[in-house]
């Protein structure tokens, strides 16, 4: 594909979004699952939610 | 039925998103497969920009999500001032990085298509300067949220800079009215309709669609892992003061 004489400026900042956009969603994916991570082990050593047990659970805790 | 407040139920809201989310990863991929396509395949060159036009495709949909992400953080902040919705706070907080993540993107296409086009890289002229307002803003915001541990306190002091900052987004978006820039003027959300011909603008909602898609996907992905990590700290919070008491009582 031939993007003339500028093409090095095309390549860089589609190069750059691509970059910035993997790093959002492994950010996104590695987060979610190290807190899913964490919930278990505390849920295994019978660590319980305050709201776990209320109907609705409308808490974030 | 389902109303706002059921929507707002962070468990419902857990189990809805579990079930959202690999359609609009799906989605994404599918509508970026389409973008990049088009707007390598199809869309010709510009008769005055040549082939530099397709870093518009990427570029502008980053400004334009830069800017629906810091409003979005100003609906969620009055959400979470007036009604003290845990939810409303946790979709300001992860909302924040992904839009300084867009504002860069912004910047820099923006950047790299000024050098070509202008003979530089960067002008202090009206549009690029409140971008960069905007994108100081983010940080602003980010950096309350990790400097205050308490996360109620931390969202009330975000919230209001959140509002305060609400103001740059009309001096972004009517900057190139209001000011001589270099900066060209609205061609597509103005009044009268588009001025950029069809095989060029198809390309570039195509690649708006998915940067939007792509956006939703990430903040609700980052709202599940916020919520998560709540939870973990309450958990935590509880261990150690069941640990307390155990002592105690010994």
């Amino acid at each position: 594909m031939d993007l003339g004489p500028h093409a090095v400026f095309i390549w860089t900042a589609y190069g750059v979004t691509t970059a910035v956009i993997a790093l959002l969603v492994a950010r996104a994916i590695i987060d979610e699952r190290r807190q899913r991570e964490a919930l278990v082990k505390l849920e295994t050593q019978g660590i319980r939610r305050r709201s776990a047990s209320h109907a609705g659970d409308d808490t974030l805790s | 039925m389902l109303n706002f407040a059921t929507l707002a139920n962070p468990s419902f809201f857990m189990r809805l998103t579990d079930r959202v989310l690999p359609w609009l990863g799906g989605a994404a991929a599918l509508l970026f497969a389409t973008g990049l396509y088009l707007a390598f395949f199809v869309a010709p060159a510009d008769y005055q920009q040549g082939e530099t036009v397709r870093i518009m495709f990427i570029h502008v949909p980053a400004a334009w999500l830069a800017m629906f992400c810091y409003t979005l953080i100003a609906a969620s902040s009055i959400g979470s001032l007036v009604w003290r919705h845990p939810l409303a706070d946790v979709a300001a907080k992860t909302a924040a990085p992904i839009g300084a993540a867009f504002t860069l993107l912004a910047l820099v296409t923006g950047s790299l298509w000024g050098k070509p086009m202008w003979g530089a890289y960067w002008v202090w002229d009206a549009r690029l300067t409140s971008v960069l307002v905007l994108f100081f803003l983010y940080l602003g915001l980010i950096a309350l949220w990790q400097s205050i541990e308490e996360p109620s306190r931390a969202g009330r002091a975000a919230a209001i800079l959140a509002l305060v900052g609400i103001v740059n987004i009309p001096i972004i978006k009517f900057s190139v009215d209001w000011w001589n820039t270099l900066h060209q003027p609205a061609s597509v959300m103005r009044m009268g309709g588009p001025t950029i011909h069809p095989a060029i603008l198809t390309p570039l909602l195509v690649m708006a669609a998915a940067y939007t898609v792509l956006f939703l996907w990430l903040h609700l992905k980052a709202m599940r892992a916020e919520i998560l990590r709540r939870r973990v700290e309450t958990m935590m919070m509880t261990r150690v003061s069941r640990a307390a008491s155990l002592k105690a009582a010994e």
